[in-house]
């Protein structure tokens, strides 16, 4: 599997090739993963968000502890809050994190 | 219009800036958010605000754009401070000019509200035994859904 990881934010126009998909982390979530940032190429059997938590749980112990209780996961597609049915594209820029404390 | 800034800023000026050169102006409203010492067994030395740049302002963007389809304002303002404050600190000032008082208050009210559960900030706390994330509030979900017509919430 091709990955990249990145330990802080880059700018969100970082390259992302075509068949490529980024996956940010924020608050808790980052710290848990490790990363701020990674870079998969998009599998062929992920094709909702709901598919995508569930493949990342998979990556390893780390993502499967953080990504355990989905009730405090709240994830943006194209910086766009979304549901665990929307649909994951090649491309795509899918933050995941916990529920939002500012203000 | 929107600033999301790691420096503090100046109230007053902030306010002049609203309202001046627009006489038809007659009111302005304002909410400004500070860091508190929760004060429990583990004192909080400092907060420290992450967001996501890009998003943020994006959220910010469409929630002053929606306050003011609903209410006929002259002019409004949100800074959102982000990085390490202190105690005391201001984080965050909301501010709405109307003709009216009515308008100006129930805006500034509805965009803090909003605010609070939809753009992506997170606060951890510095502790002395270390770093704690700052949990979601229900009764700020509870504030923001009397204002709102679509959930944003992922279950």
């Amino acid at each position: 599997m091709d990955c990249r990881h990145l330990a802080s934010h880059t700018a969100s126009t970082a390259a992302v090739r075509g068949d490529e998909m980024k996956l940010l982390y924020f608050a808790w979530l980052r710290a848990r993963i490790g990363h701020a940032e990674e870079i998969f190429q998009k599998p062929a059997e992920v094709n909702d968000v709901a598919g995508l938590l569930e493949w990342l749980r998979d990556r390893g112990p780390l993502h499967a502890e953080a990504l355990r209780d989905l009730s405090v996961i709240r994830v943006a597609v194209n910086q766009e809050y979304v549901g665990p049915k929307h649909p994951i594209r090649e491309g795509d820029e899918i933050a995941i994190f916990p529920p939002v404390t500012g203000g | 219009m929107i600033r999301v800034q790691r420096e503090d800023f100046d109230i007053g000026r902030e306010l002049d800036r609203l309202a001046r050169g627009d006489h038809s102006i007659g009111g302005v409203a304002s909410f400004v958010g500070l860091v508190r010492d929760m004060g429990g067994p583990d004192c909080v030395s400092a907060l420290i605000l992450e967001h996501y740049p890009g998003m943020t302002e994006k959220k910010l963007a469409e929630i002053e754009a929606e306050a003011n389809r609903r209410w006929p304002l002259s002019a409004s303002l949100i800074i959102h401070r982000y990085g390490r404050l202190e105690p005391g600190d201001r984080i965050v000032l909301v501010a709405t000019a109307s003709p009216h008082r009515e308008a100006a208050l129930a805006a500034c009210h509805f965009l803090i509200d909003w605010l609070k559960t939809d753009a992506p900030f997170w606060k951890s706390e510095e502790t002395p035994r270390g770093e704690r994330w700052v949990e979601a509030r229900a009764e700020d979900d509870e504030a923001a859904q009397r204002w709102r017509r679509t959930g944003n919430h992922f279950d």
